[in-house]
């Protein structure tokens, strides 16, 4: 098993260099990415697909020159589950990039594009594996690095050097929260191996916050997200996709990673947890409805759904010190939710990118009507809309209602002796029908906006649904949202052995007889489905069945009597999310702006809306600009002069000397 | 099993047929109130027979996705009227987590009725659907917390267990507070999701004040009648959450269970009638701040529940 797990890293390495030596011959260089990623994806599925199915856990130790760490390999189920999205999403959006890169014509920058998406995803699969503290961190900047050099794609763009440079400082700053913690680890523990961080070396509470922080950079976590509005509008959709679906998943992973290494799980980590949970999930749900970038707000939607994974961590944190089901439901619904978010934030993403290429524009008020001109993205992007709102029979209400559930089940009088998971049980729900009801609003709002209504600006009034190298794989993603979805039961199943085997959570004997009850009461929700398309296909034929014979016409939009509408009339995105503004306006300072009509006969008048990211706005921007400021300081005593310097190494001695005698 | 079986689909069947008098009973009492004598008894099946047998006419801008709203809407309440108990019998389907299923079923034909607003391209529209998200947005977690509430005090997790439950007086003496003010903040929603007074004004002509009844503005004849219909139901569905906690008793004859139960929701609809008919409807924007007290109500069972 070890052997294809090898095989598959190297052949992303072997695909992806194979792509930069074909630079001549691009027909055959954009066909080894895909079909590279496809292969070492089924390579890895088999190993994966036996961990998951009760194997043994796949250990790999090979021979390492470095005087610390070592180069160590394990696959457990934690692993295996988040390779899962990796493996599943990633060849899809490969097939997709080929398509999407094509029609842009930068064959330079597409040969490299192809080259570190064949590293990101190997990164990726790789950051699961690593079983090292060193070797981690390597494979984590393998895949940091990657991700940034797909971020600049188009370089010579100012806005996209900016995203770039936001995005690497943040990976990086979150990097040296790691560092911190795996030398702290290391120094507790005698040896980075995993395997040797058992009970975190008595440190578990700096290493919990510390690795808070140093994955929630990566994941998200609302305060630490500033860097994923900018990136994902900057990079292409496919690349956006991967690393809002599946990358982000890999901060959730390593914070997992590190809990499990605990003894016990304290109940303020499920307060930490929880209130990460509200501020991502609510803020990056509000965010996300007053932005008018496409992309952007997608990017904002993501920081919300890692809100809702850590709220199902948090009520897993509580779960573990009671009886009942409550850990291990919270704990498989966040499981869930990381891999169902890839499924459809990945489909989003895709959708939008075939949008955006058709149309040429991500500005969401410019748009409108384009369900008409491209019916199938629509359809598709539409599926995508409604599981990322949770509704049901679709594959983003499988997690939630697993979370829910177990927050319902936590304020039971019988369920918990202690009133930590009841008050956080009550906090969870009421947090997160806030944000099904908010996100609802959102995904209406692009939808509505995007694809309904008139055309608002010329951009794209000749757009098209894009060919098959670039519909195919939505259509596949959507389908999986459904597939997923209506096959919950089957899910609940599949991650009961991964949820009940987290190491606080099968302190006593692994028990996934609660989620087994669960998958038989998704059932139900599947049956409902059933006759719910059954009602919908009845409803809608015996419509057709009245209407049939009688006089049907079609007309203009009922304009209250007024005749000379136009399409600029129409409701905008930016309207839709007018109420949003006024009532969150403390939280967001949306600035308003532009000219009001005045007067009995007002002329000219305009109305812009901007909300800035308060976090970069208030406290990054401010903060890196002292740090710029000390920096310029600092400049007087780097001159140039090489006297200077052979002063500096004499003053130097001198300390040392007098240091020492001292 | 069979007989709870067979007391379900009764249930569900009295709703397919009496839901639309609900309207009656409403219009009547803001008639008499107003000292008018009201339109017939039957009117509201005589409105939908007549919307059956029209034409229509749709918009050039609109798209499959507006005449997919109706029939999604109605669809999604004939799910959730088989999620609901009736008369302290378990409801047709019913398993731990149904209240989640009911909740999100509503969302989804609210989804599809809100698309199908903006598929219309008209600014009314737009304004209504847009109201009409941020609004149900904020009542969900008060339905969802006050039915969390409940779940508490009876120590169940499925609504049919719950309704069954609260028919035990051994819940009424120490939770009494607590199941006041969930009743309470249930009233609101109630209010809210059915588009009544003081959220809402479902009579009012002018477009810029209404919130669903301007969703619905270029929906006509059979479409209309669905809208309609299920918006019968979403009042029956709704109000049967509200008189199952209002007259828990389960006296254990099926038939006088029933018939309290249809008395309960009379009285309910009269009561919305008064209150349409005492109240004018609030200004827009205090509508968060109503639905926000409804929140703090459906939270303050925790202060008699966790102790």
């Amino acid at each position: 098993m070890a052997f294809f797990l090898l095989l598959s890293l190297l052949m992303y390495l072997l695909s992806g260099l194979a792509s930069l030596a074909m630079g001549r011959h691009p027909a055959w260089g954009t066909r080894i990415v895909p079909f590279g990623s496809a292969a070492a994806s089924l390579c890895a599925l088999i190993p994966v697909l036996y961990v998951l199915a009760g194997g043994t856990p796949v250990d790999l130790r090979a021979a390492w020159s470095l005087p610390v760490g070592s180069f160590h390999l394990h696959l457990d189920l934690l692993s295996a589950w988040f390779a899962l999205p990796v493996i599943l999403v990633s060849p899809i959006v490969s097939f997709y990039g080929t398509g999407y890169l094509r029609r842009h014509d930068r064959p330079r920058e597409t040969d490299a594009c192809g080259f570190f998406l064949q590293l990101l995803t190997g990164g990726m699969l790789f950051v699961l594996l690593a079983s090292d503290g060193l070797l981690f961190l390597l494979a984590w900047e393998i895949m940091s690095m990657s991700a940034f050099f797909l971020v600049v794609f188009e370089h010579e763009e100012h806005e996209v050097q900016r995203a770039g440079w936001i995005y690497l400082v943040a990976t990086h700053l979150g990097t040296a929260f790691l560092f911190a913690m795996f030398v702290l680890l290391g120094s507790r523990c005698g040896s980075f191996d995993f395997g040797d961080f058992d009970g975190l070396g008595g440190v578990a509470d700096v290493v919990f916050v510390l690795a808070v922080v140093g994955f929630g950079a990566k994941a998200g976590f609302f305060g630490l997200h500033v860097w994923l509005p900018e990136a994902h509008p900057a990079a292409p959709s496919h690349v956006s996709g991967l690393m809002s679906g599946v990358m982000i998943k890999t901060g959730i992973y390593g914070l997992l990673r590190v809990m499990v290494l605990a003894n016990d799980w304290p109940a303020w980590w499920g307060w930490v947890l929880i209130g990460i949970g509200i501020a991502s999930g609510l803020g990056g749900v509000i965010y996300a409805l007053v932005q008018h970038d496409l992309k952007r707000l997608l990017a904002y939607s993501s920081v919300e759904n890692i809100g809702i994974i850590c709220l199902g961590l948090g009520m897993s944190v509580f779960g573990v010190h009671s009886v009942g089901p409550v850990a291990l439901f919270a704990m498989a619904g966040a499981l869930l939710h990381v891999l169902n978010h890839a499924v459809f934030k990945s489909c989003l993403f895709l959708g939008a990118g075939a949008v955006i290429q058709a149309v040429g524009t991500r500005e969401i008020d410019l748009l409108g009507g384009v369900q008409k001109r491209m019916p199938r993205t629509a359809a598709l992007f539409l599926l995508a809309c409604a599981a990322v709102c949770g509704l049901p029979p679709l594959n983003g209400f499988v997690g939630e209602f697993l979370i829910y559930l177990a927050s319902y089940w936590s304020v039971l009088p019988q369920g918990l002796p202690s009133v930590n998971p009841r008050v956080g049980g009550f906090v969870v729900i009421s947090t997160l029908a806030l944000i099904g009801g908010l996100a609802a609003m959102c995904f209406t709002k692009v939808y509505g906006a995007v694809f309904l209504g008139e055309p608002r600006s010329g951009c794209g009034s000749s757009a098209t649904d894009p060919g098959r190298d670039m519909s195919v794989p939505v259509t596949v993603l959507a389908a999986l949202c459904a597939v997923f979805g209506l096959g919950g039961s089957l899910l609940m199943l599949l991650v009961a052995s991964v949820a009940a085997r987290i190491h606080p959570l099968a302190m006593a004997a692994p028990d996934m007889a609660p989620l087994r009850e669960a998958s038989a009461v998704y059932l139900n929700v599947t049956l409902a489905a059933l006759v719910l398309a059954a009602a919908v296909y009845g409803l809608w034929r015996l419509r057709d069945r009245l209407l049939a014979g009688r006089v049907v016409r079609t007309g203009p939009t009922w304009g209250c009597g007024y005749p000379h509408g136009t399409p600029r009339m129409q409701y905008t995105g930016s309207s839709f999310a007018q109420p949003i503004i006024a009532a969150f306006r403390s939280l967001l300072r949306s600035e308003l702006g532009g000219d009001w009509p005045a007067g009995y006969l007002p002329g000219r008048s305009s109305f812009m809306t901007h909300t800035p990211g308060l976090f970069m706005h208030r406290f990054y921007t401010p903060l890196f600009a002292a740090f710029a400021r000390v920096a310029v300081r600092m400049r007087r005593i780097q001159q140039g002069g090489t006297h200077v310097y052979v002063f500096y190494v004499v003053l130097a001695l001198v300390a040392v000397l007098v240091w020492s005698l001292l | 099993m069979i007989a709870d079986f067979f007391a379900a689909l009764f249930g569900v069947t009295l709703a397919l047929i009496l839901a639309p008098f609900l309207r009656t009973l409403i219009n009547r009492t803001k008639a008499r109130m107003a000292g008018r004598q009201g339109p017939p008894l039957l009117q509201p099946y005589w409105s939908l027979a007549r919307l059956l047998r029209k034409g229509a006419v749709y918009s050039t801008t609109t798209t499959w996705m507006f005449r997919a709203g109706p029939v999604v809407t109605l669809a999604t309440m004939f799910g959730a009227l088989c999620l609901v108990p009736f008369g302290g019998n378990p409801a047709l389907l019913h398993f731990e987590g149904d209240v989640l299923l009911m909740a999100y079923l509503l969302a989804l034909g609210r989804f599809f009725t809100i698309l199908a607003a903006l598929d219309t391209g008209s600014s009314f529209e737009g304004m209504g659907a847009n109201r009409e998200a941020f609004f149900s947005a904020l009542s969900e977690p008060a339905l969802l917390l006050g039915v969390a509430g409940l779940g508490a005090i009876t120590g169940s997790v499925s609504i049919s267990g719950i309704y069954g439950r609260l028919g035990n007086s051994a819940f009424l003496g120490s939770h009494l507070p607590a199941m006041i003010f969930i009743l309470a903040a249930f009233v609101i929603v109630y209010l809210t999701e059915n588009a009544r007074i003081p959220v809402d004004d479902p009579t009012t002509h002018l477009e810029l004040t209404m919130i669903h009844e301007v969703m619905v503005l270029d929906h006509c004849g059979v479409d209309l009648a669905f809208i309609e219909y299920a918006g019968a139901l979403k009042l029956w569905v709704l109000g049967l959450l509200i008189t199952g906690i209002v007259f828990p008793v389960s006296t254990g004859s099926f038939w006088l269970d029933a018939g309290v139960s249809l008395a309960c929701m009379a009285v309910l609809q009269i009561c919305v009638g008064l209150v349409e008919s005492l109240m004018a409807r609030l200004k827009m924007g205090r509508v968060p701040l109503l639905l926000g007290i409804a929140f703090v109500m459906s939270t303050l069972w925790i202060m008699w529940v966790v102790r």
